[in-house]
């Protein structure tokens, strides 16, 4: 099961520059920690203590996985997997 | 109170409004009776300022403590060559009235507190956050929901924003909903350190203006309860659902932060002496003095490749961007002297705390950065 994860401006270089990750997942879950083995540096930018930090999102097309089953949302082939980190730039 | 009506100049000034069914002399009356305050004068608020003063807004407050820099110029697009130095309020009042002489715009030099947000706030319809700093945003984030006026949210950072409309009273989320709690001092990089397009503040900025004028004039979809994405290299636009969490502490059904609190303790930052004590720093006059003695210290720079093209102490041994360091930690001898610097000092800051953790206890952080030692030291070198 593919699964496109894409990744924020501000996470991609720890992610080897990359936009878009394709992986294979069966739950949000499984995703985002095959993410993590594959790109190790990103894995404090995206949980702390082996928990989603809060200032993460995760959207399952677009749907807060908050308002799924978190990191037990099941994934179908093809599907999107947003990260979106909180930014704060303006000035 | 009905809007009040329109003189036969403003009738001349926005003719194109009025021709338009959706807006018409009803909407452009209700600009006209209208009242934005904009948190912040610079990416995000200065083409905010433009179109809200060009589309004839009434009442345009601007917040805002800092002062024109040149280097604000790639992109804050209300300041100019001739007003650098001058306080960013006066110089946007001074554009806007060139643009605009029938807005009245209010100016507020002053940051925005938690002592003063609640009256800086009250007059005004609608609250526009461009700021550039997460204490600020919750900030005006929980004084806009307690006084129950819509938030116009954008933010941005390289190359991608993210705009929004936080509106509680309307059954929306706010801030808190979509990120309940800010990310800890130095995970995030802000603009300054991280960089930004110049023209993204101008797409976000005026997406958030656009969404302003449909506020005041009640046309259109707002963009509440939706999270819109953009990003500029993919050149892609997309949408997210939010929604109003009702265990929220400040929207929420029972909520619990009723009144403002100390913003910087709740994004974790604390004075910098507390986090750095001074046997662990060293200025760029002390360093220069150090580099020309025998016993000169070996000499770290945490940036990123990139900036070194830009400007480069002379002497530097090693690179190490500041994301690498845990693991090329071994690459550095903890019984010499080590001096780190970076850009202004505070991503040598987390590296010599990462050092510190590590064991490393002769290591000291550049204070001030490579943009102090142009000041104080050699003046020929770029700042950026
Ligand atoms: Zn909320």
């Amino acid at each position: 099961m593919a699964i496109t994860i894409t990744i924020p401006t501000a996470l991609r270089q720890y992610a080897g520059n990359n936009a878009t990750v394709a992986l294979e997942a069966d739950t949000v879950g499984a995703l985002l920690h095959g993410l993590v083995e594959q790109y190790p540096t990103l894995g404090k930018h995206i949980f702390d203590g082996g928990k989603l930090r809060s200032f993460v999102n995760v959207y399952v097309g677009d749907e807060d996985i908050r308002y799924l089953q978190g990191e037990a949302t099941p994934l179908k082939d093809g599907e999107t997997v947003s990260i979106i980190p909180a930014i704060a730039g303006g000035m | 109170m009905a809007p009040p009506v329109l003189s036969n100049e403003e009738i001349r000034r926005y003719s194109r409004h009025l021709i338009m069914p959706e807006v018409g002399m009803a909407g452009q009356r209700r600009l006209k009776q209208g009242s934005v305050l904009l948190i912040g004068t610079g990416g995000l608020g200065s083409p905010l300022a433009l179109y809200l003063a060009a589309a004839g807004v009434g009442h345009i407050g601007l917040v805002d403590f800092d002062v024109v820099d040149e280097s604000n110029l790639q992109r804050q697009i209300v300041h100019g060559t001739s007003t650098v130095g001058l306080a960013k309020t006066e110089s946007a009042r001074r554009r806007l009235h060139d643009l605009n002489p029938l807005v009245e715009v209010t100016t507020y030099e002053t940051p925005i507190t938690s002592a003063n947000a609640l009256d800086l706030m009250r007059p005004y319809d609608i609250i526009i956050d461009g700021t550039d700093n997460f204490p600020t945003r919750y900030l005006t984030n929980d004084a806009a929901v307690m006084l129950g006026k819509p938030n116009v949210y954008g933010s941005i950072f390289r190359f991608e924003g993210q705009v929004t409309v936080f509106s509680p009273k309307d059954g929306g989320p706010c801030y808190r909903c979509l990120y309940p709690e800010p990310p800890p001092p130095g995970l995030v990089p802000s603009c300054a350190e991280g960089g930004v397009l110049g023209v993204l503040p101008g797409v976000i900025g005026t997406l958030q203006a656009t969404e302003a004028i449909k506020l005041l004039t009640g046309i259109g979809e707002p963009l509440i309860g939706r999270l819109l994405l953009y990003d500029a290299l993919e050149m892609r636009f997309r949408e997210l659902k939010l929604r109003r969490n009702v265990n929220c502490p400040v929207c929420g059904d029972h909520p619990t932060v009723t009144e403002l609190i100390d913003y910087e303790q709740f994004c974790g930052i604390v004075p910098e002496v507390q986090t750095l004590s001074s046997q662990y720093e060293i200025t760029p006059v002390e360093l220069a003095a150090l580099l020309e003695t025998p016993e000169r210290p070996f000499l770290l720079d945490v940036r990123n490749s990139y900036e070194v093209e830009i400007a480069s102490i002379e002497g530097t041994d090693l690179l190490i961007p500041v994301d690498q360091l845990p693991e090329q930690i071994n690459k550095l001898d903890s019984s010499v002297e080590i001096v780190v610097y970076c850009r202004s000092g505070a991503r040598s800051g987390q590296a010599v705390e990462m050092l510190k953790a590590a064991g490393f206890r002769k290591v000291k952080n550049l204070v001030g950065g490579v943009l102090r030692w142009s000041d104080e030291v050699d003046p020929t070198m770029a700042k950026y």
